[in-house]
């Protein structure tokens, strides 16, 4: 069938409304951060405190309750936490006055512009897929559309069973980015897929891994606010100074970032593996052979490894915390190294980056 | 490897801890992986068993899957003797001749065969059978031990709760306990307390997940020793039948009998191809179909099935792809004998053009052998730059010839084996250059013969593959995302309820909930939820301050009461 260059062309016109939206969705997540809940005076409490003063305030809260909710459960950790946590999240705990209110209302305003953007990609990647008649993943242009639109989504999945809000800017950066290069460096033009495409496995290969590597990104942009959060962390408790307090300061607890990141990456990793698996039951559909050690298969397995090894670090005495962190960022550094060197400058059988 | 390593303390109460450590059968998650016992002198049993203790920890296991990333890395940017690119092997040794033959001694040509990197895979899965086997065994025995008794101190623990109820101490246990079946927790009610424990699965799914990677790599092994691939290339209305002689290139598994390879056969019928017009992928493919006609045995009747890439024809075990297309140009060659020759040879593809690059060998020909060399060009045109003749279509649309013809000695006399895809010009004489349409006849000078350019046919190239190794693979990665799941989605967790009586006839209740894998958090928001759910079944005393512990006398008896 031939390309609908009408739908074609409103793909590319969404998607520059999408990074738009985002570069304003990510200026107000900025503002938030920088200048929310930070009341002059309000001192973050040092982590091994508010570790400490958790678990007695959590089951005093049990206890002490009539009859104990997730609500008051999770109120009663922001109150352990200092009210750091809830404050900057949606808007769940009692607020700040003056200031802070307004950069609340700039977060909640950053959330709704992200949303829009959202909604734009999705109609971008709807019409593109449309305009081809497929599953609009098949070089690496739209894989990069389909890639950051899983992250976003994750994102404000995410953000709408936790208070998150302060992920926004390091989940925001790499999306508007990527968006970035890849209208300007990766874009083709909309256009039938080779042979060896023509596969429902392409869906469901594809699929899997490109909301995996969404998440993972997700979870990416947690530990590398975890690692700088902790830097903070053990430095103030050291009485050390800190270079970037500025941005130190609007991190979250070291712990609730490790958890977000965790979880981000054990809700990926399955995904992972059911992408490399399916990519195998392709291959043996496709070139008879489940498993070539193809450079992609190669560093499609080498991220998994990494990921694998995370998983196995954060669990291990002297592994975990900052150690199973660098791990996790060595993983993505294995995605983007498939995705941008793999792709562009190692030949192999998946050679349609179409760049 | 193990989830979860030999020495965690995450939660400070000691006490609970300790009061675990006391279930000698039951162990969990944790302490699975002891340290290697020290000094108990230098005998090789001791170092045997130093050795084995340190090959199956955790810290190695980590170190030997991250060795097993770094030593695929090279095998993914040098070309591979085994791989899709194993042709650009010798213009590797061409472009660096000083560094090539180094790294051809490191095996870095062939890392994904080479002993190191085998090494490092066994050991690490002699690792992991080393620290799964043991630990299925004991998570055997935990499944069917009861949950582990109550700490003394109930209200010391990670998560607690208590309150003061009315109801008896029995009843309130009755009722604790029922409310945690239905909970589908594993209860073991007690005189005082009730010891419950839920997510078994979760260790399940940890150890179906890594037993499952045995087994993957029991399929390979499978794989290695059973299996064979093999590709031919097949004209049009021409047979392949499943024996070594048909195969192009066959290799196969050191325990294949290849004088038994399945009998199947199947005759090429026809070959389709579509493909893009215009735009910036020109000439694309869009679609390969191979129309054949296929028999499972000489005694079965035919059956027709059009084999298109991922559509693969499957047969006893075995797999027949499309892997490529080509065309045969149909020389009929009159020699200067005046014996005639039939000549359908296959062309093959030249990457980044639609051309064919073929030739014809008629060593019989007389007076004098004769060859032909050139190009076949589905959709002839001229180069307008050049003036040379090029093909701008892969469909036969405008079919034509570009070819040298030779005579002299086609160079086949002296034994060493030729490709016939090419022509040792060394001692041949080029007779003419000529492009040819169907139906064109040459006559070559000297008397030596004519050639016509009769027509073409099309021929697809298969690769047959068997492989018994890949069911047990599939069947594997499966219960490996299932085990996977249930690991990193379960949390194992212990709740204690331990109900004291005053004299007075009301209860202290207290709960108290404990978990080693809460990775993920949210054990706390359960635990609340369950407390809330507990306490609309056991009622709190009206007036009574949920946390005065001095409403309630605090017998002795009562509290040491053993919990067993």
């Amino acid at each position: 069938m031939p390309v609908d260059v009408g739908l074609a062309k409103l793909s590319n016109d969404l998607i520059a409304g999408g990074i738009v939206a985002y570069a304003l969705g990510f200026l107000g997540f900025a503002i938030d951060a920088a200048y929310g809940n930070h009341a002059p005076g309000a001192a973050k409490p040092a982590p091994a405190d508010a570790a400490v003063a958790r678990v007695p305030a959590m089951a005093g809260a049990v206890s002490g309750a009539p009859t104990p909710t997730h609500a008051d459960a999770a109120s009663a950790a922001a109150l352990a936490d200092g009210g750091r946590t809830s404050a900057s999240g949606l808007g769940l705990a009692r607020g700040g006055s003056g200031n802070a209110g307004f950069t609340r209302r700039i977060g909640i305003a950053a959330i709704a512009v992200t949303l829009i953007g959202w909604l734009l990609q999705a109609g971008a990647i709807a019409s593109r897929g449309f305009a081809v008649h497929r599953m609009p993943w098949g070089n690496m242009y739209e894989f990069t559309l389909a890639l950051t639109f899983a992250s976003v989504t994750a994102f404000l999945v995410i953000l709408a069973r936790q208070p998150v809000r302060y992920l926004g800017v390091f989940v925001m950066t790499p999306v508007v980015l990527a968006l970035g290069l890849a209208v300007l460096v990766l874009y083709v033009p909309a256009a039938p897929l080779m042979p060896a495409l023509h596969s429902y496995w392409l869906a469901i290969h594809v699929t899997a891994a490109v909301i995996a590597s969404g998440v993972f990104m997700v979870g990416t942009a947690a530990t590398v606010m975890f690692l700088v959060a902790e830097r903070y962390a053990m430095a103030t408790a050291a009485g050390k100074p800190v270079r970037f307090t500025a941005l130190a300061r609007m991190m979250p607890e070291p712990d609730a970032l490790d958890r977000t990141a965790y979880r981000a990456f054990a809700f990926a990793f399955p995904i992972w593996t059911f992408a490399v698996i399916a990519g195998a039951i392709w291959a043996e559909y496709a070139w008879g052979h489940y498993w070539q050690w193809d450079p992609k298969e190669t560093w499609a397995f080498i991220t998994w490894i990494v990921y694998a090894g995370y998983l196995h670090a954060r669990a291990t005495a002297g592994w975990r915390g900052r150690n199973a962190a660098y791990v996790a960022l060595l993983g993505f550094a294995t995605i983007i190294f498939n995705f941008f060197i793999v792709n562009v400058f190692i030949s192999g059988m998946h050679s349609y980056a179409g760049i | 490897m193990s989830e979860t390593p030999a020495r965690v303390e995450e939660v400070p109460t000691a006490e609970a801890f300790s009061k675990l450590d006391t279930v000698p059968d039951t162990p969990d998650e944790l302490g699975t992986r002891q340290r290697a016992p020290r000094g108990t002198g230098d005998s090789i049993v001791h170092w045997l068993r130093w050795a084995w203790y340190t090959l199956t920890s955790m810290r190695t296991a980590l170190i030997l899957l991250f060795l097993l990333a770094l030593a695929s890395v090279p095998g993914s940017i040098l070309p591979q003797r085994g791989g899709t690119d194993s042709f650009k092997v010798p213009e590797f040794y061409n472009a660096h001749p000083t560094i090539a033959p180094w790294l051809g001694h490191l095996g870095l040509f062939n890392v994904f065969g080479s002993p190191w990197f085998a090494a490092i895979y066994l050991l690490l899965f002699i690792s992991l059978a080393g620290c799964v086997l043991p630990r299925s065994k004991r998570h055997l025995t935990a499944m069917r031990a009861r949950p582990p008794a109550a700490p003394r101190n109930v209200s010391r623990l990670p998560l607690s709760a208590s309150w003061v109820t009315s109801d008896d101490r029995d009843l309130t246990l009755e009722r604790a306990s029922e409310f945690l079946k239905a909970k589908h927790f594993r209860t073991d009610r007690t005189t005082s307390t009730v010891n419950a424990e839920k997510g078994y699965l979760r260790e399940t799914g940890n150890l179906v997940f890594h037993l499952s990677l045995l087994v993957v790599l029991f399929g390979i092994a499978i794989t290695s020793f059973y299996s064979y691939s093999g590709t031919a290339l097949v004209k049009e209305s021409q047979a392949f039948t499943d024996t070594a002689i048909d195969y192009d290139s066959l290799s196969h598994g050191p325990l294949v009998d290849v004088a038994k390879l399945p009998p199947f056969s199947f005759t090429l019928n026809s070959f389709d191809a579509t493909y893009q017009h215009g735009g910036s992928a020109n000439g694309d493919a869009n679609s390969f179909d191979a129309h054949v006609s296929w028999q499972p045995n000489l005694q079965a009747p035919a059956r027709d099935k059009t084999i298109s890439v991922n559509h693969p024809l499957s047969t006893q075990g075995t797999n027949i792809y499309l892997t490529g297309h080509g065309y045969s140009p149909h020389f009929v060659i009159r020699d200067g004998s005046g014996r005639s020759y039939d000549e359908i040879t296959p062309f093959l593809p030249q990457q980044g053009t639609f051309q064919y690059q073929g030739v014809v060998k008629l060593p019989d020909a007389k007076p004098s052998q004769l060859g032909i060399s050139g190009f076949f060009l589905p959709t002839a045109s001229v180069d307008p730059a050049t003036n040379a003749p090029v093909s701008i279509f892969p469909a036969a649309d405008n079919p034509a010839v570009v070819i040298g013809i030779y005579s002299g000695d086609l160079g086949l006399d002296n034994g060493i084996p030729q490709s016939v895809y090419t022509l040792d010009t060394s001692k041949l004489k080029l007779l003419t250059s000529v492009v040819m349409h169907p139906g064109d006849t040459i006559t070559l000078p000297d008397g030596l013969g004519t050639v016509t350019f009769a027509g073409y046919q099309q021929w697809a190239a298969f690769q047959i593959n068997h492989d018994p190794g890949k069911q047990v693979v599939l069947v594997a990665v499966s219960f490996m995302v299932l085990g996977l799941l249930f690991s990193l989605r379960v949390r194992r967790r212990r709740l204690w309820v331990r109900a004291s009586a005053d004299p007075a006839g009301r209860t202290l209740v207290e709960v108290g909930g404990l978990t080693r894998t809460d990775a993920s958090g949210g054990f706390d928001d359960e635990f609340a939820r369950l407390v809330a759910a507990l306490r609309s079944s056991i009622a709190p005393l009206a007036g009574v301050d949920a946390d005065d512990r001095s409403a309630v006398v605090n017998d002795s008896a009562v509290l040491n009461d053993r919990e067993d």
